[in-house]
């Protein structure tokens, strides 16, 4: 086997912090993406700013200001300290955290868009049924939006599984908790260690290739995300 | 007047003539531990030979990767012995040209004034949360750390409170933003002029580690340039010497 333990621990531990991130993102995004989909209030474009920015912002400088501010002088890092969490940093809940901030675009954006190709009509179709607000969206907005969820949730795991820069900074490369296979190929290539580099890096070459294969296999003639 | 090609190139060609007139420039790849006396010393250097000095910093493995691949350093100065000797073998370097420039000194730090005590027994104490090292595989000072936890029987009760920085700069970032409450840095990183910048630190006894010895070489690209050379019989003079020692080196 050309993977050791420390390998599969750090593919362990990115599935996941990809998995819960993505969960996460699916419940706090589905909200956002709603709101940024229907609303006319001005906030409507620095919301939409502020949710896109990790889209352009390097890693290094997320990192930079959860390493402040999740630290003990932080307003975060206060603010977890004094809900008895401690301090989050060097933790998985840290990544969590960071990937959830980091990721957040991949999901948000494509249930925008979803929800927008919506409309107006089936929804107001649906309040001539007397159909609740809730009860519309559960039944008529989520299947309708579903394409939008599953390209959301795919390009929301993918993107988790390949960050790097966020977790170096405010990870602590501690083995099962925050090593994760970006960080351990990064390792391998700094310790020399060439070939367990090569299989890493072409595990997630493969694994990067067969996402993105299944996601636009899957929509065939259609431009862009949505 | 159209602008033409013909005048492009020959703006091109002017350029690069005024470049070529800096020729004796040289480009080194610095240890991130010695990042801040070569930045002295790079004055002084700069003052005293009119050569120019462009330094990368960055860990000793990417140097590493990036010199076999390419990359247009002339002079490199490593954080380990090792490397460099590991280039030579390889014909990557000019021959002879490899010599010990620093040896660095550990020392346990911590951003808060008297939480690191100068016998360093707040490690047997154990009451902290977090530990910082660089990354012992791949940075010099990481393993001098490792090594001088385990001379202290500490290795199994510290294992659960290490944090790795990937190298020297990050393992002293985590201490510097109170993430960690203390950590082994490079004392290079938090002296000058003979004392502690800031917080409280315990330096320690060489004894305790191998030496951190950090060699430099003159690389395959820099054999032909006149300033790799002059940097080099530089850092072995006096005046720089005298700098290194200021930041905790030994020579």
């Amino acid at each position: 086997m050309p993977l050791d333990a420390s390998d599969l621990g750090a593919i362990w531990l990115t599935l996941k912090l990809a998995s819960l991130t993505t969960l996460i993102l699916l419940v706090v995004g589905t909200p956002i993406a709603w709101w940024l989909a229907r609303t006319r209030s001005w906030l409507r474009g620095p919301v939409g700013a502020v949710v896109a920015l990790p889209l352009v912002l390097p890693p290094t400088v997320i990192g930079f200001y959860l390493l402040i501010a999740l630290g003990p002088h932080g307003w975060l890092g206060q603010a977890t300290a004094a809900l008895g969490l401690g301090s989050v940093v060097f933790s998985f809940s840290g990544l969590v955290i960071g990937s959830v901030i980091y990721s957040m675009p991949f999901v948000v954006q494509p249930l925008q868009n979803a929800f927008g190709a919506i409309g107006q009509r089936p929804l107001e179709v649906a309040a001539t049924l007397r159909a609740s607000p809730w009860d519309t969206f559960v039944h008529v907005v989520l299947p309708l939006a579903r394409p939008g969820f599953v390209t959301a949730s795919i390009l929301g795991f993918a993107h988790t599984v390949g960050e790097f820069g966020v977790v170096l900074m405010i990870g602590g490369n501690i083995p099962d908790k925050t090593r994760v296979v970006s960080v351990q190929i990064f390792d391998h290539v700094e310790g020399m260690a060439y070939a367990q580099a090569h299989w890493l890096a072409g595990a997630m070459l493969v694994f990067s290739f067969l996402v993105l294969l299944l996601l636009y296999a899957g929509r065939r003639g259609k431009a862009g995300w949505s | 007047m159209r602008i033409r090609p013909s005048h492009l190139v020959t703006a091109l060609a002017g350029l690069f003539a005024l470049n070529a007139a800096w020729a004796d420039e040289v480009q080194v790849a610095v240890a991130a531990n010695f990042t801040a006396p070569i930045q002295a010393i790079a004055q002084d250097f700069e003052k005293d030979t009119g050569h120019k000095l462009v330094a990368a910093y960055g860990a000793t493995g990417q140097f590493y990767a990036q010199i076999k691949n390419g990359a247009p350093f002339e002079v490199f100065l490593s954080a380990d012995d090792s490397t460099p000797a590991k280039l030579e073998e390889e014909k990557a370097i000019v021959p002879g040209s490899r010599f010990t420039y620093a040896i660095g000194t550990l020392a346990l730090w911590s951003a808060q004034p008297g939480y690191v005590d100068a016998k360093g027994d707040v490690l047997q104490k154990n009451q902290f949360k977090h530990l910082s090292i660089a990354n012992p595989k791949t940075a010099p000072y990481g393993l001098a750390a490792t090594q001088v936890l385990a001379k202290l029987n500490l290795t199994e009760a510290t294992k659960p409170k290490l944090v790795e920085g990937q190298n020297i700069t990050q393992a002293f970032q985590f201490v510097s933003t109170g993430n960690a409450e203390l950590g082994f840095v490079a004392l290079s990183q938090i002296y000058k002029d003979g004392k502690v910048q800031n917080g409280s630190a315990w330096i320690v006894p060489a004894s305790m580690h191998d030496p951190i010895r950090q060699d430099a070489v003159i690389l395959e690209k820099g054999k032909d340039n006149p300033a790799a050379k002059a940097l080099v019989d530089y850092l072995k003079g006096p005046k720089a010497a005298a700098v290194i020692k200021s930041y905790g080196y030994e020579i």
